[in-house]
């Protein structure tokens, strides 16, 4: 029996105090991944601080008409709420595209984003993984590794990030709110999660009992369309193999504001810097698209037995962004 | 004509009725208790330790850490743990001996008063190895391949008739393709679990599995005991697909820890370590060789198997033994070839050899189908054989054609252009695949009695077990039908090895051995009712029967059931995902005693057929050498939204060579074909032909960008 603590926190600033306090303690969410890993051995915090009761469960106007979430609002209630339904649909969609109905009925906002890779090696403690224990190595790279990343990977780790959400809200420019002992900052999406580097055990720029409080979306761009696309082994309940985030706006036949984001590809959330710039200002045509897929894919060291990932991911860029520049087409 | 040899009793028709399961209603509220929801007073809970090397040998185990923690009562070992006789089965020789085979090979187990502290203490538990080389790769050029003698099943592992290297050579027609399926996960939704408990030198075992004879008589001679002083109790299953088919590892360590500690144990194994200690199939790699006339018609056939097996027992997957049978060729050769490695030991799953052997040899007949231009369906029929090729033997019934047909004709089989790559919805490509599905027809000796009571009520006991089938309720309807009463009369014991002796439910034999046995005895009480006058006495009469006899003989026919399956795929060009759109098998299987539970059994099977299409297979890890994925999260087994549609359907087969019911088992057939016509349907759908399951995106995905390039 590993014995922990539980602390059921009332207010936001006591959750922060308890954890700042308490070395290694975790903030309970839904549950679904964390009590999942503590089951498995790979997490074992002295002390869990339970923040499902805290006042963090609405959705609310903001007045430059974005959106603020709060880490407590349940991903099926996002995926149905009518303002994400209606004015980010790409975000509803990323969360339907996630796990069950059952799980996305626990499931919170805040523990979505910071779920953690499901990489084997990560979650079987008999195995070395630098994630899990730094310095032990990783087995992933030369192993088992289909599913894992082919996009900023490092010596020391090739994990993916399996959240649907946080590829949704790398799009649409959302950030995080954070609440810790020094007060409150706000990080973007982008920058939220980080890539593994030397030190994979750090999954994000959390710092050490930092409560993420909410995420902010920003107005919706009027005229823009958005879709998420995921690939996976099954039809349902199943991690990605790749997925697309799209935001798009074509003007006259010219792309207008664009963001593209990828899944299932690397560490984080994959914002495609690199792809928008091909496609701001050019012709909304499948040729451009292609160019802004390749020119962010470029990039890719698929491993051994991964390298079909950048292929898909290519061709779920494409044709989302088809799709989406042709409303009457798209399908 | 001769009068029926089974009536169908009185009106409402008890045999072939949907009737819904008897214990339904216990299984959805909770109330139905699995084994490891007993808990005898006092009882403790073990955990086990599994080896973390691939292969070697302990050389130290260092307990003190586990048995310093408050409440752990004993961590066994191979240095304490009570000696076993020497196990027929020996996978169960377990805390033996210092040796690790596989990765995963239980070397230790921590028991305690309570779980959490079993598990606490497992963790605890130190063990140093010295580690061997281990190779747990099969390839097909493996040096260490031979030929077995003896597949599972008691198949000889080679067969020749005729010449088939000459006529092959001869052929004007040939199809010569290899096809590989990967380790393929058993894993039921009840994982193994046992409850053990000792009292008076007699043992008491509830456990999760599939024949609670056999365990009783496994642990009776593992422990030295008379069969008499073994009582196993398998009441509730929750299904086992072959892995619950032999003892498993959790109901002898639970037994040695209750001996151990003087306590009831309680043993469920963890999700994660099931993969390697309850049996898998064994990945196969198949080469089929057909060579036929410009006519179709097959003049020889070759199918030859590697396969692995482990270090501990030999284990060969009889994938090429439904070729010796399956169509016209009196030019056959059939070869099945294993080489150990230090794998976790493979066993049944779900039709072991039809399953993987059907999806290669019904792959092959579809892929000489498109080179001769022949609607596959056709083309089975013409190799529609006379008599059974490989033993000359006329068959029971066999109306392979009659599925196809009823099959073709409620899908919409045709028209069917056969040209691949031109049905497009979008990105999406559609084709339509089929093949043919068989099962061998087994019985094996069962008893029962069957007991008359003087209220009007008859009891009729057997130690079958229902895994989830609904054994229990056509069980009953059997008996009532043979003792033309209402089935609500008839009460059914099973489940308990203190009832009379039956076959295991596995090999799609269950019904059939049981169900003889019971109308056995229930004839038998019927004839003792008619000599008897006036009330019945207080303790009612009671017949009993056992059907070794009619067991043993041997048939004059060949006995098997056949199927046709039918699949709509939908393959996307842009992700390389492929799903079913829909499945519809049609199934000639004798008479069908439950239309419900046969339904279920049937779409069943189908749909773990799809999963083995699709997406199931795990990977050995060649570093580790453990099965890498593990869990249900990474092991994906089909969800509902990956079965859209489907449907399952039978002919009213009428067989007078079977048994009293004219019954063939529904079990296993459904799982036959089903992948074979998924894959069929998936080369119609893109014209890639894909020989290696599953049909991921992974490899989809580069096979149509080759074909689109024109390089495929």
């Amino acid at each position: 029996m590993k014995p922990f603590g539980y602390l059921r926190a009332t207010s936001v600033e006591e959750a922060v105090r308890a954890a700042a306090g308490r070395p290694g303690a975790r903030f309970l969410g839904g549950g679904t991944n964390l009590v999942d890993l503590m089951k498995l051995g790979v997490e074992a915090p002295p002390l869990l601080i339970d923040v499902t009761r805290l006042p963090l469960a609405d959705i609310e106007e903001l007045p430059d008409g974005g959106l603020r979430i709060g880490a407590m609002v349940r991903n099926s209630d996002l995926a149905a709420a009518v303002a994400v339904r209606e004015r980010y649909p790409v975000l509803s969609q990323a969360l339907l595209a996630g796990a069950s109905g059952q799980l996305r009925n626990t499931a919170t906002t805040g523990g979505n984003l910071l779920q953690r890779t499901r990489c084997l090696y990560f979650q079987d403690t008999t195995k070395p993984c630098n994630k899990r224990s730094p310095g032990t190595g990783c087995p992933a790279r030369d192993g088992v590794h289909r599913d894992l990343a082919v996009l900023g990977h490092s010596a020391h780790c090739v994990a993916t990030q399996p959240s649907d959400l946080a590829v949704a809200l790398a799009a649409l420019d959302a950030e995080v709110q954070l609440h810790g002992p020094d007060g409150e900052r706000t990080v973007a999406v982008t920058d939220f999660h980080r890539l593994p580097g030397d030190r994979p055990e750090q999954d994000t720029v959390i710092r050490p009992g930092e409560l993420l409080t909410a995420v902010r979306l920003p107005p919706a761009a009027p005229g823009a369309r958005s879709r998420y696309r995921k690939a996976r082994d099954r039809a349902s309940f199943a991690f990605a193999l790749a997925s697309v985030a799209a935001v798009l706006e074509v003007r006259d036949g010219v792309v207008g504001r664009a963001a593209l984001a990828f899944g299932g590809l690397a560490h984080r959330p994959w914002r495609a810097r690199a792809a928008e710039e091909v496609l701001h200002g050019a012709p909304a045509t499948e040729d451009t698209f292609a160019r802004a897929a390749d020119a962010e894919l470029a990039a890719a060291r698929p491993l051994r037995d991964n390298a079909f990932k950048v292929e898909l991911a290519r061709n779920l860029a494409v044709s989302v962004l088809t799709g989406l520049a042709s409303p009457a087409a798209d399908r | 004509m001769s009068p029926d040899p089974f009536p169908l009793g009185p009106p409402p028709y008890p045999l072939g009725a949907p009737l819904a399961r008897r214990e339904g209603r216990e299984k959805v509220t909770g109330t139905a208790r699995y084994a490891a929801e007993h808990t005898p007073p006092g009882c403790a809970y073990a955990w086990p330790v599994a080896a973390t090397v691939a292969r070697g040998r302990i050389t130290a185990v260092d307990a003190a850490g586990a048995l310093a923690l408050p409440g752990v009562c004993a961590v066994l070992t191979h240095e304490n743990a009570p000696r076993l006789a020497v196990a027929d089965d020996p996978t169960l020789s377990l805390l033996q001996d210092d040796r690790v085979p596989h990765r995963g090979w239980y070397v230790a187990l921590a028991v305690a008063d309570s779980l959490e502290t079993a598990r606490a203490a497992a963790e605890a538990v130190r063990v140093s190895y010295a580690t061997e080389e281990h190779d747990v790769l099969l390839t097909a050029g493996h040096p260490g391949l031979y030929e077995a003698e003896i597949a599972n099943g008691g198949y000889p592992g080679t067969r020749e008739r005729g010449d088939f290297e000459g006529e092959f050579a001869a052929a004007p027609v040939t199809v010569d393709a290899t096809y590989i399926v990967p380790p393929l996960h058993n894993h039921p939704m009840e994982p193994h679990a046992s409850t053990a408990h000792w009292s008076d030198g007699r043992l008491t075992v509830h456990d999760s599995s599939q024949g609670a004879t056999k365990v009783c008589e496994d642990l009776a001679a593992l422990f030295s005991l008379d069969t008499s002083r073994v009582t196993v109790v398998s009441e509730h299953v929750g299904g086992g697909f072959g892995s619950k088919g032999t003892p498993r590892p959790q109901v002898v360590l639970a037994a040695m820890a209750a001996r151990h500690t003087g306590r009831p144990v309680k043993l469920s194994l963890p999700r994660r370590e099931m993969a390697a200690v309850v049996g898998h199939r064994a990945p196969t790699v198949q080469r089929v060789r057909l060579g036929a006339g410009d006519d179709g018609v097959l003049t020889a056939l070759a199918h030859e198997i590697a396969t692995h097996t482990s270090t501990v027992k030999e284990f060969v997957e009889q994938a090429a033994v439904p070729a010796r049978m399956m169509y016209t060729s009196p030019n056959s050769r059939t070869v099945h070839r294993v080489v150990p490695l230090d794998v976790p030991t493979p066993s049944w799953m779900r039709a072991p050899g039809e399953a993987p052997g059907m999806y290669a040899l019904e792959s092959a007949v579809d892929e000489l189908a498109v080179l001769l231009d022949v609607d596959p369906v056709e083309l089975r029929l013409r190799n529609e054989p006379d008599t059974e090729p490989d033993s000359d033997r006329a068959f029971s019934s066999r109306h392979l054609i009659g599925c196809l047909r009823e099959g073709a004709k409620r899908f919409g089989w045709l028209p069917r252009d056969p040209r691949p790559g031109v049905r497009r919805e979008g990105d999406l490509l559609l084709g339509t695949g089929v093949a043919a599905a068989t099962y061998p027809v087994y019985v094996a000796p069962s008893s029962a009695e069957a007991q008359a009571a003087a209220d009007g009520s008859y009891r009729v006991r057997v130690n079958a077990t229902d895994i989830g089938t609904g054994a229990r309720t056509v069980l009953a309807q059997i008996a009532a039908a043979a003792l033309t009463v209402p089935e609500e009369r008839v009460h059914i014991e099973i489940g308990n090895s203190d009832l009379p002796p039956a076959m295991l439910a596995g090999g799609s034999m269950g019904t059939a051995s049981w169900g003889w046995a019971v109308h056995k005895a229930c004839m038998a009480l019927r004839a003792q009712l008619r000599h008897h006058d006036g009330p019945l006495p207080a303790g009612g009469l009671t017949a009993v029967a056992d059907t070794r006899q009619e067991a043993a003989e041997r048939s004059p026919y060949a006995r098997h059931a056949f199927g046709a399956t039918f699949a709509e795929v939908q393959a996307d060009t842009v992700s390389g995902e492929v799903r079913l759109r829909r499945l519809l098998g049609v199934y000639a299987a004798g008479r069908i005693l439950n239309s419900r539970t046969a339904r279920s059994q049937f779409i069943g099977g189908m749909t773990m057929g799809l999963g083995m299409a699709l997406m199931e297979g795990s990977r050995l890890d060649p570093a580790f050498g453990d099965f890498a994925e593990c869990d249900l999260a990474s092991y994906h087994v089909p969800v509902c939204a990956d079965v859209p549609q489907i449907e399952a359907h039978w002919l009213d087969e009428e067989d007078p060579h079977l048994n009293p019911m004219g019954s063939k088992g529904i079990g296993e057939i459904g799982i036959v074909g089903t992948a074979a016509a998924v894959a069929n349907a998936f080369r119609h759908a893109t014209g890639i032909r894909l020989r290696d399951l599953p049909l991921s995106a992974d490899k989809v995905l580069p096979r149509l960008r080759a074909r689109q390039e024109g390089t495929g």
